[in-house]
């Protein structure tokens, strides 16, 4: 069985005239069909460069300088901007980070819904109309019909949410790229926006690349975990193993600075030091200066190398996966 | 659900009707709206609602010339505000000159919307080289004052109705498309043009769809200046006589035709024709004003 989507070798660099900015610098990875995979790290570390990579919508200076995204067995990278078209929102949709500013303002949900459905495939209005209705429905929208009608100012974060999510299912897509979907949310509703998407992946056997620099979130939710730093996958595996014993320093870290219940009254760990500057990468590991375990080793760039069923970029692993 | 926020009944608040209620908030706006509603009207009906057709020689008397106002005319009605020079009662030439003034200055109004819009959009969504040319002939045109412009257009096309809406078009796109580029520029980094992107939609689509409504708001501002302008500056150009023929008199022409009964104390001539051209222009420039007002959130207490 092909996978949904293969990455290998992904590199999507900037060119400004301060310097080139490696955001993303040779990702391997894929999603199978039915699956969710959580892309962790934090801000700047090209999560979402990966996401735009795939749908080909990466803006000069940037371009994808390698590497190759095969959808459904298709190459996709640097594809014509006419079969991207196609693509994108058809079997590629994707799940923005804030609701406020993803809709646009001047134009009623209907409308943004219907012009979707019309972009790709010929049905009349009204077939549109209904399913926009349905989807709304399936997202958890009460009267659906009402909320169709309105202006996305009428409606609150969560439920814009909901609309972008059902927007984002409508096509029946088979990949969805939800970036950082929950971040602008409180609590509660971030729990059933990810109830809602993990339904409906289940449901519709659709693959998801769930986006966010929380752990905690995509825990929960996804089957595998890729963490990314400085442009570079440096741990992938299953969830599970994952949390339960991180190898890369960095997967330590993140999982140490998130607070939880059975460490009350224990000092939060933090990663010392501050996200690198992508235009003056240290040498090496990009982690190093900031790791802990670092050593003369990492003055080297590390090989990603299998460890026990999960791809790692270390050369000083946690052994036991404790935090120190 | 915790995050219902429609009350079911409501009448669904559309941002047009926000709009609305914002703007007869205020006293002036709603004046110089209804003002300008009067106008428009009282124009629109002028062939029905006026004793005499001015246009009409076998209705215009050379007898009934320089009546003062409120004098009786050889044909029996009275002439409110008086008569010009060649007989025609004032008050029926203001409303025909009104209608030629207000169609003047909204046609070309629309048209160098039009054209200013499509290349300012252009200019904003192409970027690079085809905007830098577009700018910079915008940059030239809008260094010149627009009525030297116009007045140019008119010395080569020569007089007549439409050379007047095409001269006006002419000097004035430019600003319809600075507007656009700069509000465009600004909303195409907005999130919702990446995620109309992220749906599959064509470029041309996510142009004229999602970024074109969202610029109207500065568009209807300068629209409605720029018709005000319009129309003072066809009324400028008649007035140096190199607008509309005397056949056609426009408010211009009527101000011009008054102008030499100055001196000899019949101001009426002159100066209603001018009043009715000053109520015309100060209250669409008020409802600009105040349109600026509601549509620019950053002047909002």
């Amino acid at each position: 069985m092909t996978a949904t989507l293969d990455v290998k070798g992904l590199r999507t660099h900037f060119f400004t005239r301060a310097g080139v900015i490696k955001a993303v610098d040779g990702l391997d990875f894929s999603v199978n069909k039915g699956e969710i995979m959580g892309l962790v790290g934090e801000s700047g570390s090209g999560k979402s460069i990966t996401g735009f990579s795939i749908l080909g919508l990466i803006d000069p200076p940037g371009r994808i300088v390698e590497g190759s995204i095969r959808f459904n067995g298709t190459e996709i990278a640097n594809a014509s901007e006419d079969s991207l078209q196609t693509l994108r929102g058809n079997r590629i949709a994707m799940i923005f980070q804030d609701p406020m500013m993803t809709l646009n303002p001047v134009l009623r949900i209907d409308t943004q819904m219907v012009e979707a459905i019309l972009a790709h495939e010929k049905v009349d209005h009204a077939t549109a109309w209904e399913r926009s209705r349905d989807a709304l429905g399936l997202v958890g929208i009460p009267s659906p019909e009402e909320r169709l009608r309105a202006y996305p100012h009428q409606l609150s974060g969560g439920m814009r949410q909901r609309v972008a999510i059902a927007t984002a299912f409508l096509n029946k897509p088979d990949l969805i790229i939800a970036d950082e979907p929950t971040t602008a949310l409180d609590v509660t509703i971030q729990a059933q926006i990810i109830h809602e998407a993990q339904n409906l992946t289940r449901r519709t056997g659709t693959a998801m690349i769930w986006i966010t620099h929380d752990l905690a979130v995509v825990a929960g939710l996804a089957d595998r975990i890729s963490v990314m730093y400085a442009g570079r996958i440096v741990e992938q595996g299953v969830t599970d193993d994952i949390i339960d014993h991180p190898l890369h320093p960095y997967t330590v870290g993140l999982l140490g600075s998130v607070p939880s219940a059975n460490k009350r009254g224990a000092r939060l760990f933090q990663i010392e030091g501050m996200a690198p500057n992508m235009l003056a990468l240290p040498q090496g590991c990009a982690f190093s200066p900031r790791c802990h375990r670092a050593n003369e080793a990492c003055k080297v760039e590390p090989p990603v190398e299998d460890h026990s069923g999960r791809s790692l970029r270390c050369f000083n692993p946690h052994p036991d996966g404790r935090l120190t | 659900m915790t995050d219902a926020s429609l009350p079911h009944s409501a009448k669904v608040e559309t941002p047009f009707r926000r709009f609305v209620s914002e703007f007869f908030e205020s006293w002036m706006a709603t004046g110089a709206f209804i003002t300008l509603v009067i106008i428009i009207v009282l124009a629109v009906l002028a062939p029905w609602i006026t004793p005499q057709n001015p246009y009409d020689l076998g209705q215009v008397d050379v007898l009934d010339g320089r009546l003062p106002p409120g004098s009786q005319a050889f044909t029996g009605y009275t002439m409110w505000l008086g008569s010009d020079g060649s007989g025609r009662d004032l008050y029926s030439a203001i409303l025909y000159g009104l209608r030629i003034s207000l169609s003047v200055g909204v046609a070309s109004g629309v048209f160098a919307l039009l054209i200013g819009t499509v290349i300012g959009l252009i200019a904003a969504y192409a970027g690079g080289r085809v905007e830098n040319v577009i700018m910079r002939i915008v940059d030239l045109q809008l260094s010149f004052p627009a009525s030297l412009v116009a007045l140019m257009l008119i010395a080569i096309l020569g007089k007549g109705i439409e050379n007047i809406i095409l001269a006006l078009v002419i000097a004035q796109w430019a600003y319809y498309a600075r507007t656009v580029r700069a509000t465009a520029l600004v909303e195409r980094r907005k999130e919702y043009v990446e995620a109309a992107q992220c749906l599959g939609l064509s470029k041309m689509r996510v142009v004229f769809r999602h970024i074109l409504p969202n610029c109207m708001a500065p568009l209807i501002v300068v629209g409605t200046v720029q018709t005000a302008s319009a129309i003072s500056l066809e009324a400028t150009l008649s007035f140096l006589g190199v607008g509309l023929p005397q056949t056609e008199p426009s408010l211009g022409v009527l101000i011009a035709n008054g102008f030499e009964y100055m001196m000899s104390g019949r101001y009426w001539i002159s100066v209603f024709p001018g009043l009715a051209l000053l109520l015309t222009v100060v209250s669409i420039n008020l409802v600009g004003d105040y349109l600026r007002d509601v549509l620019n959130p950053r002047l909002k207490k």
